[in-house]
């Protein structure tokens, strides 16, 4: 019980400095980035965005810092993001809302694709080790978690969609053709558009799994109990299942924990190759085109979706893993 | 001065019983031999051989773009998009730019950012790490939250955020930036070694000689822990290759400046891949691959080394028949 507090402590504690980063950042850069944007619209701006973007970013140097600091934070926990620059006059909330259906849906099927057959391989690899499987994926793996993975994008749109014509490689589903909706039109085409990117995160993701459940479970395999269950003669695909897989997942399942919380700011680059009309798409957007209440918001809820998952996660362990209870 | 009683050296990034396996040395030596145990490591592991000669071929090309390419990189003085040829050895840009000259002169702007960066942000992560872990008490826990802290931050769009508010930046701007995001991780893997080491008897022996706390740390503790601080620089220059060219290629570096991120930038905004010139895009994101494949490789061998239990099995065997 004390472990699960003082972790809830930590993860006040870090939403308090990552909603403070977001206050102070424009404010520490040289010349107001806003006041610098407000001057490019010449006074067209009307007095409402006027009003949260001197909450947001102190236009106003009338007001002392420490009380915008408390407006802004009353903002924030009520909710209050302001207007959207960009999608002018959508609230932010609402240009949110529409865009994280389409990453959470990308990303997280996919993460958790690549946590279930990264994991699986993985296990297959320290099983047989020394076998051809084993010799071949460490090396790879390595190699491809290093690559960029807009690129491994990149050339998969040059591939199967340039050359090949075999899938879409633009946005999240036809806009020209389709009605979104329930009807199997729509839903095959959001499929087929989501075939390509998601490809190109399981690619660079994958190796990350199989090399930490394989080097686990080697050290695993030495143990003991694993010696004893095969002195008792028990079935090869038990003692690689039950026994050592078993006790060697513990370092896979908490980073899925950690990584369903990096599902939705984790494939930005993905989406802007793709223009896949999800979060990280509309982050790109909103630094390019200067909304900055937008990428305020879209930082928050990044930030908060990882220390949500980070907490859950500790908790997990805990619950799992006895040893760390006390340590932790 | 006088001269220290005992020393460890240890070519493994693990706290483990290896910290105490090696020969009284003095610590000084105990640095230089640490490296020189690295580099014998990194002969004998076929992984860490590879990573070592593709990073040699790219430092120097880096130091001697001018001998490789003999066209300017900026200069736009052929016609838009020509083929491959034995002229133009990946053809030539929408802009009339040579696309070999480009790639060639790039890897420059992504090694200093690489090297500057992975040395710096391992600086920062040796003094803070170390000095929480030896220092102990209140400035341990605050040193340590602040890490922490900074551990959970979703970096990338942080950095994103950041240079959005800068409106993109030079080479400067990008490896201050990731300097200052990204030394968390490392200073608290060092941070464990370090707390791992406190109570060694040869820590010990210098505070009873009244050594001052900043001479142990530097002369003492920091010489031990040289191949976890070797590969630490490694995942930071691969971490600062990749999140540099990201940045550069969604348009948030310097659009000027010469480098793999740049181009690919350029071919994006073109729609190079859509107008038949995939190379454009296709040769500088390859590069990267490449650079960031040689630290991820050199980095992985230095994981077997340090955990022999992790070296392939073949390879062991066939030593032992040599």
């Amino acid at each position: 019980m004390r472990f699960a507090l003082r972790r809830l402590g930590f993860f006040l504690f870090t939403l308090w400095a990552a909603l403070t980063l977001n206050f102070l950042l424009p404010r520490l850069m040289p010349g107001n980035p806003a006041l610098a944007m407000l001057s490019k619209f010449h006074g067209q701006v009307n007095p409402g965005t006027i009003k949260a973007l001197d909450i947001l970013f102190g236009i106003n140097t009338n007001q002392g810092l420490w009380s915008q600091y408390v407006i802004y934070l009353h903002h924030v926990f009520t909710g209050n993001f302001g207007t959207s620059l960009d999608f002018y006059p959508a609230s932010v909330s609402s240009v949110i809302g529409g865009a994280i259906w389409w990453t959470v849906g990308l990303v997280g099927i996919t993460t958790i694709l690549a946590f279930a057959l990264g994991t699986g391989l993985g296990m297959l690899a320290a099983w047989r080790r020394g076998s051809r499987l084993d010799s071949v994926m460490p090396p790879v793996f390595v190699i491809t978690s290093a690559i960029p993975y807009f690129w491994v994008g990149m050339v998969l749109v040059l591939i199967f969609g340039i050359t090949l014509h075999w899938l879409p490689t633009q946005g999240g589903f036809n806009v020209a053709t389709d009605t979104p909706g329930l009807n199997p039109a729509f839903i095959g085409d959001v499929f087929s558009h989501a075939v390509l990117p998601a490809a190109a995160l399981l690619i660079t993701t994958i190796g990350t799994w199989i090399l930490t459940m394989r080097n686990t479970m080697i050290s695993t395999l030495a143990e003991d109990y694993v010696r004893m269950a095969r002195a008792k003669g028990l079935p090869g695909r038990r003692i690689m299942v039950n026994y050592a897989a078993r006790n060697a997942i513990l370092p896979n399942l908490t980073g899925f924990a950690m990584s369903l919380g990096f599902v939705v700011g984790g494939a930005i680059l993905i989406e802007y190759v793709f223009n896949y009309p999800g979060v990280g798409y509309m982050l790109l957007q909103a630094v390019q085109g200067e909304d900055f209440p937008l990428m305020q918001a879209l930082f928050l809820l990044i930030t908060l979706a990882v220390l949500v998952a980070i907490l859950l996660a500790d908790i997990a362990t805990a619950l799992l893993d006895p040893r760390t209870r006390s340590a932790g | 001065m006088s001269m220290p009683i005992s020393g460890v050296t240890t070519t493994t990034g693990q706290p483990g019983p290896e910290l105490s396996a090696g020969p009284a040395a003095g610590p000084a030596r105990a640095g230089t031999q640490g490296l020189t145990r690295i580099g014998r490591a990194v002969r004998h592991n076929r992984k860490a051989t590879v990573g070592a000669v593709l990073l040699g071929i790219f430092i120097l090309v880096a130091i001697f773009p001018g001998v490789i390419a003999k066209d300017s990189p900026s200069g736009d003085n052929y016609a838009p998009r020509l083929g491959v040829s034995t002229a133009h050895l990946l053809g030539t840009t929408a802009y009339g730019q040579d696309m070999w000259a480009q790639l060639i002169w790039g890897t420059r702007n992504v090694l200093i950012i690489a090297l500057v960066v992975g040395l710096a942000t391992t600086a920062i992560a040796v003094l803070i790490g170390v000095a929480a872990a030896y220092l102990g008490g209140a400035a341990d826990g605050s040193l340590s939250v602040l890490t922490d802290v900074l551990l959970v931050i979703p970096l990338f769009p942080l950095l994103i955020i950041i240079a959005g508010y800068a409106h993109g930046g030079g080479t400067l701007v990008l490896i201050l930036v990731i300097t200052l995001t990204s030394w968390s991780y490392t200073a608290r893997q060092l941070r464990a070694q370090a707390l791992s080491l406190r109570k060694r008897d040869f820590l010990e022996a210098a505070r009873v000689r009244g050594e001052r706390q900043l001479y142990i740390i530097v002369v003492e503790v920091i010489p031990t822990m040289t191949s976890l601080i070797v590969a630490s620089f490694l995942t930071n220059a691969l971490y600062a290759v990749l999140f540099a060219s990201s940045l550069q290629f969604i348009g948030l570096g310097d659009p000027n400046t010469q480098s793999w991120g740049t181009m690919l930038y350029w071919a994006q905004n073109n729609a190079a891949l859509q107008t038949g010139q995939p190379l454009w895009a296709i040769a500088p994101g390859a590069c990267i691959a490449l650079l960031g494949a040689a630290f991820a490789l050199l980095n992985y061998a230095f994981d077997e080394i340090g955990n022999p239990a992790l070296r392939p099995v073949r390879r062991t065997r066939v030593k032992r028949a040599g």
